[in-house]
């Protein structure tokens, strides 16, 4: 059963939509190989809202992150992210539209050639309109908002699971994006460590009034959703609002 | 705008272990380079030495001259007819022939290069000639270079030993050794002998004496040896060739390089010496690349563009190109040095060749960039979900 929802979140204000999904379909392969791979997603996410996605693992919920990111063309279907309709777009109008989101990953992949800080700054490097002193300042208080104060100049080989993730959040949220894609951020990580990370990722989009779109296994982070979809062959399958 | 990281040089910097094997094996291909131009050079420098210590603005010669191991001839009153030109000041005769100088100690015998100058008139301009050519007036004197090579016998000591002469027997026939001149072993000799006209025909009797080797023709000071040139080459026959001592000395060079296969054979190893750096640079950037793949598709999902890595790339390569010249360029000049003792020929750095194997070596670190890079093209963000 497909759901159509483009409320706001009850109990907030009415944000405007950030991302707008009809009739999306999505296809791996060519000629007789061809395989279709989302059905019909029809998805409506506000403003400042807690997505999380789950579902079995070959349902979809990676290629519907990444299209969504902006790192696949979208073949049918409208996909409008933060009012720029990505099917048929340029790869410039792409590219900018990715310096508008933060992504966070299951492996941190961060540069192991940079520390910390210059892992953090190469995020805002993209933007022109940052100084040099605005950058420093906004690095370093992010680095300390997610609790690596003291560890501002550690290499990643020299930082735990935990710590790094945090590095990875710290880089996708300094610029402030608009949306913020993770994919199974806690898999990696032990109970506690994952809990701080989604904890944080939760405090500081509020904060900022980030959109959030999550894709996870992990149970154990539920609660901190908004909305809770849940995709099964291709198909999203149920919305929960809670 | 903000400063932006220097991506290029974290890259190397933050990879110590990769970062020495890549400038080692940079050193490696350019020291191949160096080499091998550097003995071209120090052989060609040898081979045109005695033309460049020749005491002329301009010189005659047969337009069959191509090296001085087989000269040709020409008739001396073509050397008499320049004098009336004016602007010329002087003019001298030279002959050439190789000889056999006999070792006393070794009893074996060696082709040496026999020059024929008239004393009195222009000849070498080397310091320790001109102060002896008075000696050589007297018939069956010869001055020998010591800088030749060591199987002629150990002469400069012989002639120390003795004081004043010494007797030495070349191409059968008796000379007084007076005095030691210094110029060097080259292809074309292995050693030089200078001695006066009169004793060269005496040591080469089938020598015609109206037929001699290269006209000297000193020009009065403040002319313009160009435009003397021009003027002997209208008026003269066409069976003398006027040239300027540089353009001489290129005639020998251009036989040595074109005319034999040394220039063939140094320059295919300057060439390998390239190609084994591009492979070597190529073979650190590609695994540079590949080992970060995901990283620097995490960038391009953050908004990098491909032109902003492959700008990093390059970066790297050049940097590399920098960092793995300069100890090539010590290492070079202590393996110069090296040979120079061991073979006596005179290899040194020159500005234009370091100046030839720096361009070389960036062009190098940059066709491995540009190879390395189509490995880029692979770092797909859509992938590292």
């Amino acid at each position: 059963m497909n759901l159509t929802s483009s409320e706001a979140i009850t109990g907030s204000i009415s944000y405007p939509v950030t991302i707008d999904i009809k009739g999306l379909n999505h296809y791996f392969g060519h000629g007789d190989l061809k395989k279709q791979v989302l059905y019909e997603i029809d998805l409506s996410i506000a403003s400042g809202e807690i997505v999380l996605l789950t579902g079995p693992s070959g349902s979809g919920k990676t290629t519907l992150l990444t299209l969504l990111g902006g790192l696949r063309s979208a073949h049918e279907g409208s996909l409008k992210i933060l009012g720029q309709e990505m099917r048929g777009a340029t790869k410039n109008q792409l590219l900018k539209t990715r310096c508008n989101i933060g992504y966070i990953f299951q492996a941190h992949n961060l540069l192991s050639f940079l520390s910390a800080r210059q892992n953090v700054r190469l995020s805002l490097e993209l933007h022109d309109h940052y100084t040099d002193a605005d950058c420093d300042r906004l690095v370093d208080e992010m680095l300390t908002a997610v609790g690596l104060g003291d560890r501002l100049d550690y290499y990643p080989d020299q930082l735990s699971g935990g710590q790094k993730q945090r590095v990875a959040i710290a880089r996708a949220l300094v610029s402030s994006p608009k949306i913020i894609l993770a994919d199974e951020p806690t898999a990696a990580l032990d109970r506690k460590s994952g809990r701080d990370v989604v904890e944080i990722i939760q405090k500081l989009a509020k904060e900022r009034h980030c959109t959030i779109l999550l894709v996870t296994h992990d149970n154990r982070i539920l609660d901190i959703a908004d909305r809770l979809l849940y995709m099964e062959d291709g198909r999203l399958v149920k919305d929960k609002t809670e | 705008m903000p400063k932006k990281t220097p991506l290029s040089w974290l890259l190397l910097a933050r990879q110590k272990s990769r970062l020495v094997v890549a400038i080692a094996g940079i050193a490696f291909a350019d020291i191949l380079m160096f080499m091998q131009l550097g003995f071209q050079s120090g052989l060609y420098d040898a081979a045109i030495k005695p033309h460049r210590s020749l005491d002329a603005d301009l010189v005659l010669i047969n337009p069959k001259f191509q090296t001085l191991i087989s000269v040709k001839s020409f008739r001396r009153e073509r050397l008499h007819q320049t004098l009336s030109v004016p602007g010329i000041d002087r003019v001298s005769a030279l002959y050439i022939g190789t000889g056999q100088w006999r070792n006393s100690e070794t009893r074996t015998s060696r082709a040496i290069l026999v020059w024929g100058v008239e004393p009195g008139k222009p000849s070498f301009k080397l310091p320790d000639v001109e102060g002896q050519l008075n000696q050589i007036s007297l018939l069956k004197t010869v001055l020998f270079d010591q800088a030749g090579r060591p199987e002629y016998g150990p002469v400069a000591s012989w002639l120390e030993q003795a004081g004043k002469s010494v007797e030495v027997e070349m191409s059968d026939r008796l000379l007084n050794l007076s005095g030691v001149f210094t110029l060097g072993a080259s292809f074309a000799a292995d050693g030089n002998a200078i001695v006066s006209d009169s004793t060269f025909l005496h040591l080469f009797p089938e020598r015609d004496a109206s037929n001699i080797d290269v006209g000297l023709i000193q020009l009065k000071p403040g002319t313009d040896p160009l435009k003397i040139q021009a003027i002997l080459a209208a008026e003269l026959p066409k069976d003398v060739r006027v040239l300027t001592v540089e353009e001489f000395a290129n005639v020998e060079k251009q036989y040595w390089a074109e005319g034999t296969g040394i220039g063939f054979i140094f320059g295919l190893g300057a060439v390998m010496g390239f190609i084994v750096g591009i492979v070597i640079v190529y073979q650190i950037l590609y695994s540079d690349v590949s080992d970060h793949l995901s990283e620097f598709a995490t960038m391009k999902a953050m908004g990098y563009s491909n032109l902003f890595l492959v700008r990093v790339l390059i970066g790297e390569a050049l940097i590399l190109a920098v960092i793995g010249f300069l100890p090539s360029l010590v290492l070079a000049m202590g393996l110069y040095q090296l040979t120079y003792s061991a073979t006596l020929l005179p290899i040194f750095m020159k500005l234009d060749r370091a100046v030839t194997v720096f361009v070389l070596t960036m062009v190098m670190c940059s066709a491995s960039g540009a190879i390395a890079m189509q490995k880029l093209y692979e770092a797909d963000p859509a992938d590292i979900f």
